[in-house]
C-alpha cells in the first residue's frame, strides 16, 4: 500500500488487518468508534468476522475465546471500557493467550470526557486487573509508528503468548497523517496446535485445556514463577525508547505519545534560541525503558516530565530509572487539554535559568 | 451363556479420573449425558467445551475434549469468540444458575439472541453450590440459603427467574427445553434433549439451550434421595418441564409462544 493520508483509528484498524487479524470483538465508545466501524466493513471482505459484544466485559471474553484457538484476534476500546475489560485481561494473561488490545484513551476518572488524556498509564503498566501479571504496552508517537506498533503487537503477543496493549490517546486516534501500511506475515495458526483449542487431529488425537485456575498452591506458585520469568524476558528484550537531541543536553524532557510531539516542537524551537534541551521518549511503557535514562550525558542537570495526567503517572518510573539522581519537574494539562508548545518551552527555559 | 454389556464409561470421559462432586449431586449425571451425546454424534475430535465458574469448574479435567475454563458468567461470550473463529467446531457451554442467570445474564441473553450455532447445558440447582449455598437467582421463594437464612423473600430478593421461558421470548434461539435429572424417566428425556441440542449444532441450526433441574444435596442440607424428592415436588412445580422453543427459529416475537409438554 502506498503512503496515504489516514485517520489514526483507521490506520490502526487497517494495520491490524494487514498483520493477519481477521476477528474483532468490541463495543462502541468514543473516541475509537472508527476502529469497530472499519472492522465491520472490512473484515467480512477478507474472510473474517466482526462481532459486536453486548459490553466490554463480553467483548474481552470473546477475545479470550477467539485467542484460545490460536488465531490473531483483537479488541479496541477507550478508558472506561478498558476498566471493564480488566478482569478478562487478567484471565487472558494467566491462560497465556496472545491477543491485541488498543486503548484510545480519554479523560477520566469515571465517565470523564471523550477528549484525549494520558491518565491510564498506571492502569496499563500495572496490567489493570488482579494478580501478578503484565502486558507489553506500546505507545506510538505518530501514526506511522501506530501502524508499525500495532503490527508488532501481534508478533509480540504471539512470541510471548501474552496480551499486548497499544496505548494511544484520543489525539493519536483522531488526527490524520500520512502512513504506509505494509502486509505483515502472520504465523499459520496451526503452529499453536500444542496449546490452542480446535487442533485435535493436528495434535494426534489428544485434547488440550485452556484455564486459569490452579487450585493447589504447589501448582499456582510455580505457574506464577513461570509467568514472572516470561516478564523478565520481556524486560530484558522488549524495552524501546527514542533519544532526541540528548547528546549535549542540559535538560531532558520526557514524554510519550501526543505530549512527545508537543515536546519535540518545543525543543526544536528553543534549541534555535540556544537552549540545550533533549528528549527521552518511551515507546514501550511496559517494560519501561529504564536504559533510556541511565546513561544520560554528564551535561544533564535535570528532567522535565510532560504528561496529560493530573497526577503525572509516569514520573515514578522515570524517577526509579534515574535512581533519583536528577531533579525531576513536571508540567502538563489534563481533563482533555494538551499542554501547548509555548507551555513546554517556558517550563524548559524556567528550569534552565536555575 | 452369552454376555450382554449393559454399562460402560463413555469414551469421552477421561480414563481414571474421579470427580470432586458430592455424593448424590446430579452434575455427574449431566456430564455423562454430554459425553454420550458427543460420542453418539461422533464429534469428539471437533468439539470444544467451556467450563463455567461454579462446581463444574474442573469439568475440563474429566472430559477428553478440547476445553477451556471461562470467567464467571462469561462462557457464552467465550463460546461466541471460539465459534466466530472456528465455525467448523461444535462449541458448547456448561453453566450453573449463578453463572448463567446472575453474573452472566447479559452474556447468555445476547448469545441466545445472536443465534450462532452453539449449545448450552444449563444446570439449575437453585443455589450457589461452589461458594457454599448462597441464594441464586433461581432459589425458590421461601427456600433457605446461607444468604436467605429465613427463606427467600420476594420483597427483598425478587422472584426466582425462569430462564427457559424468558429466553424463549427471543426470536434467535432454535431450541429450548427444560428437563430434570432425578430419576430414569426424567433422565431418558434429558438425554434426548441434550442429544438434540448438540445435533442441532451439527446441522447448523442456531443456538440450543437445555435446562437441567439438578440437585445440590450438600447445600440444600438433604440426603440425596430427599433432594430428588424435593426437586420433583418443589422445583418442577415452579419450573415446569417441557419444550419452550423448537426449530425453525421464528422471525417474529409473535411466534414465540411456548409449547409446554410437561404433565
Ligand atoms: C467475578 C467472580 N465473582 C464471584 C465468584 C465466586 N463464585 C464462584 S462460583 C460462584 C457461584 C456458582 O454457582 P452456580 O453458577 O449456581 O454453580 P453451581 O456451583 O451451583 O453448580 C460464585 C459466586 C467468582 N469466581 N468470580
Ligand atoms: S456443592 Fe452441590 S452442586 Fe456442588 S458438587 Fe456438591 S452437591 Fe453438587
Ligand atoms: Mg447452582
Amino acid at each position: 500500500m502506498a503512503r496515504s493520508l489516514m485517520k489514526g483509528t483507521e490506520a490502526i484498524a487497517e494495520a491490524a488487518i494487514q498483520a493477519g487479524c481477521r476477528y474483532f470483538f468490541g463495543y462502541p465508545i468514543t473516541p475509537q468508534n472508527e476502529i469497530p466501524e472499519y472492522m465491520s466493513a472490512h473484515l467480512p471482505k477478507v474472510g473474517g468476522m466482526y462481532v459486536q459484544g453486548e459490553s466490554e466485559v463480553a467483548s474481552i471474553n470473546m477475545v479470550m475465546g477467539g485467542a484460545s484457538t490460536g488465531y490473531r484476534v483483537m479488541t479496541t476500546s477507550s478508558s472506561p471500557g478498558i476498566s471493564l475489560m480488566s478482569e478478562g485481561i487478567s484471565y487472558i494473561a494467566m491462560a497465556e493467550l496472545p491477543c491485541v488490545i488498543v486503548n484510545i484513551s480519554r479523560g477520566g476518572p469515571g465517565l470523564g470526557n471523550i477528549l484525549p488524556a494520558q491518565a491510564d498509564y498506571r492502569q496499563a503498566t500495572s496490567g489493570g486487573g488482579h494478580g501478578d501479571y503484565n502486558l507489553i504496552v506500546l505507545a506510538p508517537g505518530n501514526l506511522q509508528e501506530a501502524v508499525d506498533l500495532t503490527q508488532d503487537a501481534f508478533d509480540l503477543s504471539q512470541k510471548y503468548r501474552n496480551p499486548v496493549l497499544v496505548l494511544a490517546d484520543g489525539f493519536m486516534g483522531q488526527m490524520m497523517e500520512a502512513v504506509e501500511i505494509k502486509p505483515r506475515k502472520a504465523e499459520d495458526p496451526s503452529v499453536n496446535a500444542d496449546w490452542a483449542l480446535g487442533w485435535w487431529n493436528e495434535r494426534g488425537g489428544k485434547h488440550v485445556t485452556v484455564y486459569s485456575m490452579h487450585l493447589a498452591p504447589d501448582k499456582l506458585e510455580p505457574h506464577n514463577t513461570h509467568l514472572q520469568e516470561k516478564y523478565a524476558r520481556m524486560r530484558a528484550n522488549e524495552a524501546r525508547f527514542e533519544h532526541f537531541m540528548v547528546d549535549d543536553a542540559e535538560l531532558i524532557v520526557t514524554a510519550y505519545g501526543t505530549t512527545s510531539r508537543v515536546c519535540r516542537s518545543a525543543i526544536n524551537n528553543i534549541r534555535a534560541e540556544g537552549y540545550k534541551v533533549g528528549m527521552v521518549r518511551p515507546i514501550t511503557l511496559w517494560p519501561f525503558p529504564s536504559a533510556g535514562y541511565s546513561n544520560l550525558p554528564e551535561s544533564v542537570k535535570g528532567i522535565l516530565d510532560v504528561e496529560m495526567s493530573a497526577s503525572f503517572q509516569m514520573v515514578d518510573d522515570v524517577r526509579l530509572s534515574t535512581l533519583c539522581d536528577l531533579p525531576i519537574s513536571t508540567t502538563g494539562r489534563w481533563g482533555g487539554y494538551a499542554p501547548s508548545v509555548r507551555q513546554v518551552e517556558e517550563a524548559c527555559k524556567e528550569l534552565l535559568k536555575k | 451363556m452369552s454376555e450382554t454389556q449393559v454399562f460402560s464409561i463413555p469414551k469421552v470421559w477421561n480414563e481414571n479420573v474421579h470427580t470432586h462432586y458430592c455424593p448424590g449431586c446430579t452434575h455427574g449425571v449431566a456430564h455423562r449425558l454430554v459425553c454420550e451425546a458427543i460420542e453418539e454424534l461422533g464429534i469428539q475430535d471437533r468439539t470444544i467445551g467451556i467450563a463455567p465458574v461454579g462446581c463444574a469448574v474442573l469439568m475440563h479435567q474429566y472430559l477428553n475434549l478440547d476445553m477451556m475454563e471461562a470467567a464467571h458468567g462469561r462462557a457464552p461470550a467465550t463460546a461466541t469468540g471460539i465459534k466466530a473463529v472456528r465455525p467448523d467446531k461444535i462449541v458448547f457451554t456448561y453453566q450453573g444458575d449463578g453463572d448463567l442467570a446472575s453474573i452472566g445474564m447479559g452474556e447468555i441473553v445476547h448469545m441466545m439472541n445472536r443465534s450462532l450455532p452453539l449449545t448450552v447445558v444449563f444446570i439449575n440447582n437453585a443455589i450457589y453450590g461452589m461458594t457454599g449455598g448462597q441464594m441464586a437467582p433461581t432459589t425458590l421463594l421461601g427456600q433457605k440459603s446461607t444468604t436467605s437464612p429465613a427463606g427467600r423473600d420476594a420483597k427483598v430478593n425478587g422472584y426466582p427467574i425462569r430462564m427457559s421461558e424468558m429466553l424463549a421470548t427471543l426470536a434467535g434461539p432454535a431450541y429450548i427445553e427444560r428437563v430434570a435429572l432425578t430419576q430414569p424417566k426424567y433422565i431418558i428425556k434429558a438425554k434426548q434433549a441434550v442429544l438434540k441440542a448438540f445435533k442441532n449444532q451439527v446441522e447448523g441450526k442456531g443456538v440450543s439451550f437445555v435446562e437441567l433441574l439438578s440437585t445440590c444435596p450438600t447445600n440444600w442440607g438433604m440426603r440425596p434421595l430427599d433432594a430428588c424428592k424435593w426437586l420433583e415436588e418443589n422445583m418442577i412445580a415452579y419450573y415446569p418441564l417441557g419444550v419452550f422453543k423448537d426449530f425453525p427459529p421464528s422471525n417474529t416475537p409473535a411466534n414465540t409462544s411456548t409449547t409446554n409438554t410437561s404433565n
